[in-house]
């Protein structure tokens, strides 16, 4: 199984992706780790806005937009199935 | 964690106690606040609507006295980063002079239950008693998840009440537990939750509990993945808005003018009854003319206002407003904003001074600062008055598509043009003097729901109580002063005249007219009489009070037979010259969506800028931008033929 790692922001479908890091150590990797895009998290892309940026993800059962450079901090592979 | 070995105070030593209630942002905090006191605190669906603290008491049904409940903003963390998270924080360390809360309720959205339970470990790990109130629990079982109150709270040791907020289940239980904090006793397994270091523990921590409890997560929600493939799709969703917008502003003209009319009859009739009745002294006329017709003129416009906040609450409640933010985020990361912005410029549409406030969500300064610069641009319900009374007097009624009118398009042209100004100005700022980067922004998208009527029924009825109140003392003040102004000095009635002709001459030699004739040069260049300059003087109190000045001097002049607008427009029976060509109404619409005229924001700007420096700049950058921007209107409308 192909378990390539990318940024959530390249994330083109609604399959199920495990977030293997947030890299940076500032405040804005911190807060995204507080509200829940921690290392082994499942999180799913959904829809990109209309105007392309940003992007709504389903994270622990919450629906959340981020911009595109806060989504490429975040690290993820395809999930075990 | 000695701390948390708390002792059962004896019962002569029992205090009053203090409870903050904690939650993440859109939780459900404000709902149970205001279940627990019976306060009408607004509570939309919309994260950020608490910025800052605020306190009630318990409701004495719930069979405890002295309970003092404080709602803090909503946090996902205890680390905070902006202003309203600072607020929560200290408050719970015991800030602001005042003692740390006894207990602290922590308000966990059952459907997200795994997000919020990070933050109990948080408030466990500040030594004070817990609890957890588990709102939203009627949306869980409908998407077919589940968790035991009893089994969680087994886990946690400390009580767990499942609570729906705005039906009151579970609020009796909840009221009577809030009492006790000193009964809230932590389990091992919540201690040693208090304990992680870090956010991945704690989540690892919080799954580790909900894995004790066969806890059911909830299925999506399919009503709200259904709506956002239609609403935020690129062409239907835009087409779905547009037309929504359109048929709300021709709404505010064709649905709202019934009753408009209504209530101007009552005030001309009021204000006839009080001249035939009384004897005709100054003070009568100063009844009839200054308060009655004056203060009358602004309080018309009610049904629009209803309706106004009607759809405003209604589309925060539903969740739309939070979609509206995610679709333009790309439009403010152009402008070099975040989306906390924009739902502070959303709330500026009602009136800047909430949605200042509001910038107390945005952790960047420079954010902060430029979001309030430019809010006052947003379309606030104080220029509705104005734009409906020119736009009916001097745009005409011709249908141009459909249902939609001139009239109806020019009132979308003009809150498109304050929100174009609004983000232009930002751009400016953010790209000058107060360049930064953006920091990280993320928006939560909270499920659609159906707002309960009476919600937006207690929401519209509090927006008309502040908008009769603004009625009933700022313009009314501003009003009777006019009324002097427009009087003074007396001169002996000349015989040879007629009453009404008599009138026109002190009106003429007035000091109002007087500082108005003053102004001339300044506005003459887009046509303005001196009339308006004295409206646009006033108006600088409060810009509803356009409205009223203009009433008073068509009052006085003793012309109060038909509508203001029909005599503003000049086409009544009476055959008197308008008192604009349309090219300078157009420019006056144009300086009053540009205009900084309300004392109350230069006011909260300098509270929350801490000094006079920045409210002196929006009213200098504003106002002289209003000026060219009428200008430059008038120019081009006359030109075109207007």
């Amino acid at each position: 199984m192909d378990r390539t790692l990318a940024d959530v922001a390249d994330a083109r479908d609604g399959r199920l992706l495990e977030i293997a890091e947030v890299t940076g150590t500032g405040a804005a990797s911190r807060r995204l780790r507080e509200i829940g895009f921690c290392t082994g998290a499942p999180v799913r892309f959904l829809r990109r806005a209309p105007l392309g940026d940003p992007a709504m993800y389903e994270l622990r059962g919450a629906l959340l937009s981020l911009r595109r450079s806060e989504a490429q901090r975040i690290r993820v592979h395809r999930a075990a199935p | 964690m000695t701390a948390l070995v708390r002792l059962r105070p004896s019962e002569a030593a029992r205090r009053p106690g203090r409870i903050a209630i904690l939650g993440a942002p859109n939780s459900g905090k404000t709902t149970l606040f205001n279940a627990l006191t019976g306060h009408r605190a607004k509570a939309g669906n919309y994260p950020g609507v608490t910025v800052d603290r605020r306190e009630g008491d318990l409701q004495s049904r719930f069979g405890a006295d002295d309970v003092r409940l404080i709602d803090l903003p909503g946090v996902y963390s205890l680390q905070p980063q902006s202003e309203d998270e600072t607020v929560a924080v200290r408050v719970l360390e015991g800030g602001f002079g005042e003692p740390a809360p006894e207990g602290v309720v922590v308000v966990v959205d059952a459907t997200t239950i795994e997000r919020g339970l990070p933050l109990l470990a948080e408030a466990a790990a500040l030594g004070l008693p817990v609890c957890v109130a588990l709102t939203m629990i009627d949306e869980l079982k409908a998407r077919h998840g589940e968790i035991d109150p009893k089994e969680l709270q087994e886990e946690l040791g400390v009580p767990v009440v499942g609570v729906v907020g705005n039906r009151g289940l579970g609020i009796d239980d909840l009221g009577a537990l809030v009492s006790s904090p000193w009964d809230w006793t932590a389990s091992p397994s919540l201690l040693h939750g208090a304990e992680a270091r870090t956010p991945e523990d704690r989540f690892a921590w919080a799954r580790a509990v909900l894995g004790a409890c066969r806890r059911q997560a909830p299925e999506p929600n399919r009503w709200t993945r259904r709506l956002d493939r239609l609403l935020l799709h690129p062409i239907v969703g835009s087409a779905v808005f547009l037309t929504f917008v359109a048929f709300f502003f021709q709404a505010i003209f064709t649905w709202a003018t019934p009753a408009m009319d209504f209530l101007s009859g009552l005030m001309d009739g009021l204000a006839d009854q009080v001249l035939a009745t009384l004897p005709d002294t100054a003070l009568t006329r100063l009844m009839a003319d200054g308060v009655i017709r004056g203060v009358g003129a602004v309080i018309v416009f009610l049904p629009q206002i209803v309706l106004l906040f009607a759809v405003i609450l209604f589309l925060e409640g539903c969740g739309y407003m939070a979609r509206a933010a995610f679709v333009v985020d790309r439009v403010m990361g152009w402008v070099g904003l975040e989306g906390r912005c924009f739902i502070a410029l959303l709330s500026s549409y009602a009136c800047a001074v909430p949605g200042i406030m509001a910038t107390r969500t945005i952790p960047s300064p420079r954010d902060r600062l430029t979001t309030i610069l430019v809010a006052p641009f947003a379309t606030c319900s104080a220029r509705l008055p104005v734009y409906l009374l020119l736009i009916a007097a001097f745009i005409p009624a011709d249908p141009v598509l459909g249902p939609f009118t001139w009239q109806g398009l020019t009132l979308m042209g003009l809150y498109f043009l304050g929100t174009a100004a609004a983000l232009l100005s930002a751009a400016v700022f953010k790209r000058g003097l107060l360049r930064g980067a953006a920091l990280p922004f993320y928006l939560e998208l909270p499920p659609y729901r159906l707002p309960r009527p009476s919600d937006i029924a207690l929401g519209v009825w509090d927006r008309g109580k502040l908008f009769l109140r603004r009625a009933g003392t700022i313009i009314l003040a501003v009003s009777v002063v006019l009324w002097f102004l427009l009087n003074l000095p007396r001169r002996p009635a000349d015989p040879e005249l007629s009453v009404v002709e008599n009138q026109r001459m002190v009106l003429e030699g007035s000091y109002a007219a007087s500082a108005g004739r003053l102004l001339e040069p300044v506005f003459a260049p887009m046509d303005f009489d001196w009339r308006v300059n004295v409206g646009l003087v006033a108006s600088q109190a409060a810009r509803e009070v356009m409205v009223a000045t203009l009433a008073q001097i068509y009052a006085q002049e003793g012309q109060d037979e038909e509508g203001l607008g029909v005599l503003l427009a000049g086409s009544g029976e009476g055959g008197t010259a308008p008192l604009l060509s349309r090219a300078s109404a157009l420019a006056l619409l144009v300086y009053f969506a540009f205009a900084m005229q309300c004392m109350s924001t230069l006011a909260v700007i300098r509270r929350e800028t801490g000094g006079w420096r920045w409210p002196a700049f929006t009213f200098a950058y504003m106002n002289a931008l209003a000026w060219l921007g009428a200008w430059l209107t008038f120019v081009l409308a006359s030109a075109a033929g207007a």
